[in-house]
Formats: structure tokens, C-alpha cells, sequence
């Protein structure tokens, strides 16, 4: 019963959605759920235990990227740290001006807070991208003005994981005097990032992508950057978010940090050979088949491929069959049955967009599990053909 | 959150394909997501006593460019339309082919409009090919579905070039 044994297959390759976490990091996790469970700001030893434990977290993510301890805010997620920072930063500085510049590939928690502040009387301008995802950091330029007082480009999309170039925008943000933020969601852990020489002024990164927990986040706010809170009580993170800490949960996002950036470099090396693996093959092996994003400035664990003639929700549901999970920006699995705005900003149509599929990796990916993806997923997208009109 | 049936009847559809010579045909488009839905019906007279003299569809088969749920609504139209008269077929609604699938999520509910709009043309197709009367009712329902139609073309103008020149070099 060859069927039986494909299905029972569990194949992840979804890894940009979350990760599993790492035993490692649960196990440093542990002992604050029910022995150091402590409130960091309650001054017997319970509270100073628990205060210990943030603050050497905090300490160890700060040194990760260059960043002093009191710049790292702990959030609950990425999407909080995106709205701290375009919220904080506009509503700080609205006596120098009301002009917020996003790319057009941003992820929806900062492309929805853009959305939500310009109906509160603020601008945005979004700036295009090329056929390849990247931003031409002379756009960015030209869209600066007097009234302007952030700039905010994702370091690596998380659809087609092209990697922009922040340096260069960064240079031009400070040139002109404007706060620089970047979603470093899925760049943080395999892009190197060091806020010392690079001229980032606020960073956002999360723990479930590098297989530490969900609910643990950060907000990278370099010091002396006029910002204000979201989130008004105790007065907790240097006064930028008040809330009780997710101690262990920041416990495992310090873990986690420390087991990713030891293991970036081989683990990169061993992920884009996989990646490149998978691309060659599924191009040679499936007609009419194509790369979304770049070639070379990805990061090494999204692929984005698009199959023409067939669309992407039937590609994910038929891989699940066989027990391997993906992702689609096809507009019939999104809830608003609208194809992704980053794929559409690369220029493709909506129904080269239904034909979409992200295949992200991970620390467990295996090349026997790449391979299987190989062999089966020609054959989805030529059984999937066979009930097209488009395809003969 | 799809139904086992609705999984079903996407991993194995039924009469999936080209009809041979087929006697009506309907094209379908769903300006929501883009799906595209060709449905292709054979005409016979019936033999049972019931029906006797009777035109029926004899035969039905698609092709779908779709998600799940457009396979699926398109898989079990076919099995619902095969034998029935047109004014049997012409009942067949949104309600029929939600219902005999399990259920649909509210938001795929769509894909099974396109199904019975795709069977609806078909038999507009056959009927005025062939000069036979079409109903008022059919006449209004065949103007709502062209003009989506229109818009879903525009959208795959390349694609349905292609697919008109591998079928001329065949």
C-alpha cells in the first residue's frame, strides 16, 4: 500500500510562517512558567529574579545586532513592534511633519498601520519595486520631502524573500534627517545584521520565525529617536511599552537568538544549496514554470515559484495530500479573495499570481524530504493541467 | 475547513476533460478570483419512460482553472446534470451543489454559482446553435453571465490565445 505510506508523510516547508521550537530553547523556557515566575518589576527576589532573566535576554539580543541593551523593546509580536515604530514615530513628530514613505512590498502590518495612519490624516507615498522585488534606493530619494519623517522598507519580503538594499536607504534616511525603520522579520537570523555602520533607526524581528516562541518580539529604537508608546500603564521597556513581560517566552527569543546566529553561516550555506537544488529541478522539470524574485539577493530559505495555466490553492491542497505543506498568494486562499500586493508590485498579472507557490525551509529540512517535494509536485501541477482549460 | 467531500471529489473529479463533438458548450468566468470554468454537455433523447422524447444531456465533462473548491463544485455539477432534462438541469442551484458537497466555506460559496452559471450556458449554447426556443428567463440569466465573462476574457486575453493555437495546431 505504497498510498498509505505517502500519506502518512509529514513534510514541512512553510518555515517563513513559523517555526517549531527549538527543544533547546524550551528547555531554557522552562523554569519561568512555574518556578521564576516573578514580575519583573516587583522588587522582592521573585520580581529580581525574573528581572535578571529579562534583562540578560535583552543583553544578548543587543549584542546580537551591534545594539545597545536599552535599545531593544520587547514586544509581543512583529506586527506590534511595526506598529510601534510607524505609529510612535509619527505621532512624536507631527511638528516636523505628516509624510511616511513604505515600498510597496511590505508586509500587512506595516502596509495596514500606513493604511490606518493615512486615514488619520497623515501621507503615504508607496515606492515601486522592480520585476525582481528591490527597491531603488534613488526612489526612496526622490519621494523624501521636507514633511517627511519615516521611511520604512522590509529587509527581506517574506513571500519572495528578496533581500533590499538597507545600507544604501539608510544613508539616504539620514542624509535627509529622516527616522529608518525595517521589518527584519525574515531577515533576522540569516541576513547579518549590525545596527552599528548600518544607518537603521528602528528594526522589528520576532522569535516564532527563528524557532523560538510566539508572543515574544522586538523593537530595535536607536537611542535618541523622539518615538512615543502605543501602549500607555506601568511604564515597563524604558517606557515604550507597558505590559507585564512574556518572560519566558523572552527567555526562548534569547535562546533562540543565540542558537540562530551561531549556527547563520553553515545553516545558510546548507539552505541555498537546497534552495538552488529545488529551484534548478522544478524549472527543468515542469514547463512553463517560472522564479518570482531574485535570483541572487534572497535570502536562502523562501522560494517563490508560479506555475502557469493552474492555480496555487489546488498546488497547496494537492501537496497537503502528500503531506507537504507550502503556501500560496493566490487570491482564492486569502481571505479578501484578492491576489498578494507584493506579487503585484513585481509586475505580474493576477492570474500569473493565482499560480503562485512560497516553498520555505528550515533547521529541519532535510534533502530527502527537498527531493520528495521534486518528484511530487511535477506531477500535481501536470494532473492539475490536465483539468485546466488553459493547458493541453 | 473544506468538507471530506469536497476533498474528495477534488482529488479524484469526475468527468473531467473534453467531451468528443460535444453538442453545447459553457464558458465560465468568476470575476471574484479569477476562476474559469469550460463545461461541455452531449443531447440525446431520453429512453426511460418518465422522460420518454424528452431531450436530456447525455454526456458532461469540464475543465477547470480553479481552486478546491472550483474542482470540486465543477465535478459534482457534472454528476448532478448527467440524465436530466433542461429544465431539470436548469434548477440545479447554489443551495444543490453546496448541499450535496458537505458544505462550502461561506467564502467558496461563489465557485458553485460558477458551476451552474457554466451548465446554464451550455444549454443556452445548444439551444440556440441548434435555433430552439430559449425562455425569457434563460435569455436573462445567458446576458448576466456574458457580461462577466467579458471582464474574466479581457483578464486572460494571452492564456486563451495559447491555448486557441495549440488546439489549431492539433
Amino acid at each position: 500500500m505504497k498510498m498509505d505510506k505517502t500519506k502518512k508523510r509529514k513534510i514541512y516547508l512553510d518555515y517563513a510562517a513559523t517555526t517549531p521550537v527549538d527543544p533547546e530553547v524550551q528547555k531554557a523556557m522552562r523554569p519561568y512558567f512555574s518556578r521564576d515566575f516573578g514580575n519583573a518589576s516587583s522588587l522582592h527576589h521573585f520580581g529580581q529574579k525574573a528581572k535578571e532573566a529579562l534583562e540578560q535576554s535583552r543583553d544578548v539580543i543587543a549584542k546580537t545586532i551591534g545594539a545597545e541593551s536599552e535599545e531593544i523593546i520587547f514586544t509581543s509580536s512583529a506586527t506590534e513592534s511595526a506598529n510601534l515604530a510607524l505609529k510612535g514615530i509619527t505621532f512624536a513628530n507631527r511638528d516636523k511633519g505628516n509624510h511616511i514613505i513604505i515600498s510597496s512590498i511590505e508586509h500587512d502590518c506595516v502596509l495596514n498601520t500606513a493604511l490606518w495612519l493615512k486615514k488619520q490624516g497623515f501621507e503615504i507615498t508607496q515606492i515601486p519595486v522592480d520585476k525582481y522585488g528591490l527597491v531603488d534606493p534613488k526612489e526612496v530619494e526622490k519621494a523624501v520631502k521636507k514633511e517627511t519623517v519615516l521611511v520604512s522598507v522590509i529587509w527581506a519580503n517574506n513571500e519572495i524573500g528578496t533581500i533590499q538594499p538597507i545600507a544604501e536607504i539608510g544613508k539616504i534616511c539620514r542624509k535627509n534627517n529622516v527616522y529608518f525603520h525595517t521589518d527584519a522579520a525574515q531577515a533576522f537570523g540569516k541576513v547579518p545584521i549590525n545596527v552599528v555602520g548600518t544607518d537603521v533607526d528602528l528594526l522589528t524581528a520576532s522569535a516564532h520565525k527563528i524557532y523560538g516562541p510566539k508572543g515574544a518580539a522586538f523593537l530595535f529604537v536607536r537611542k535618541g529617536v523622539n518615538i512615543d508608546p502605543i501602549l500607555h500603564g506601568g511604564g515597563q521597556e524604558f517606557g515604550l511599552r507597558s505590559s507585564t513581560e512574556n518572560l519566558p517566552a523572552i527567555v526562548g527569543f534569547a535562546k533562540a537568538t543565540e542558537i540562530t546566529s551561531r549556527e547563520m553561516k553553515s545553516e545558510n550555506k546548507r539552505l541555498l544549496k537546497l534552495q538552488d537544488w529545488i529551484i534548478t529541478q522544478l524549472l527543468k522539470k515542469v514547463p512553463d514554470s517560472y522564479l518570482n524574485g531574485h535570483s541572487e539577493k534572497r535570502v536562502p530559505n523562501i522560494t517563490n515559484l508560479r506555475f502557469a495555466f493552474v492555480e496555487g490553492e489546488s498546488i497547496m491542497m494537492e501537496l497537503d495530500w502528500y503531506g507537504i505543506a507550502v503556501s500560496t498568494g493566490s487570491a482564492c486562499s486569502s481571505p479578501k479573495l484578492e491576489p498578494s500586493h507584493v506579487l503585484l508590485a513585481l509586475g505580474l498579472r493576477p492570474e500569473e499570481i493565482h499560480g503562485s507557490i512560497r516553498i520555505s525551509l528550515g533547521r529541519w529540512t532535510t534533502k530527502e524530504e527537498v527531493d520528495y517535494l521534486i518528484e511530487v509536485l511535477p506531477k500535481v501541477v501536470s494532473k492539475l493541467r490536465k483539468i485546466s482549460p488553459f493547458a493541453s | 475547513m473544506y468538507s471530506a467531500d469536497v476533498l474528495k471529489h477534488f482529488k479524484n473529479p469526475h468527468n473531467m476533460g473534453k467531451v468528443k463533438n460535444p453538442d453545447g458548450i459553457g464558458k465560465v468566468g468568476n470575476i471574484v478570483c479569477g476562476d474559469v470554468m469550460w463545461l461541455y454537455i452531449k443531447v440525446g433523447k431520453s429512453t426511460s419512460r418518465r422522460k420518454k422524447g424528452k431531450e436530456i444531456i447525455t454526456d458532461v465533462k469540464f475543465e477547470t482553472f480553479g481552486c478546491t473548491a472550483a474542482i470540486a463544485t465543477s465535478s459534482m455539477i457534472t454528476d448532478l446534470a448527467k440524465g436530466k432534462t433542461f429544465e431539470e438541469a436548469l434548477k440545479i442551484n447554489k443551495q444543490e451543489i453546496t448541499d450535496s458537497l458537505g458544505g462550502l466555506p461561506p467564502i467558496k460559496v461563489h465557485c458553485s454559482i460558477l458551476a451552474s452559471d457554466a451548465l446554464v450556458e451550455a444549454i443556452y449554447d445548444y439551444l440556440s446553435k441548434n435555433k430552439k426556443p430559449v425562455s425569457k428567463e434563460l435569455e436573462k440569466r445567458h446576458l448576466r453571465i456574458k457580461k462577466e465573462k467579458e471582464i474574466i476574457e479581457e483578464r486572460y486575453k494571452e492564456w486563451v490565445g495559447k491555448q486557441q493555437e495549440i488546439v489549431e495546431k492539433d
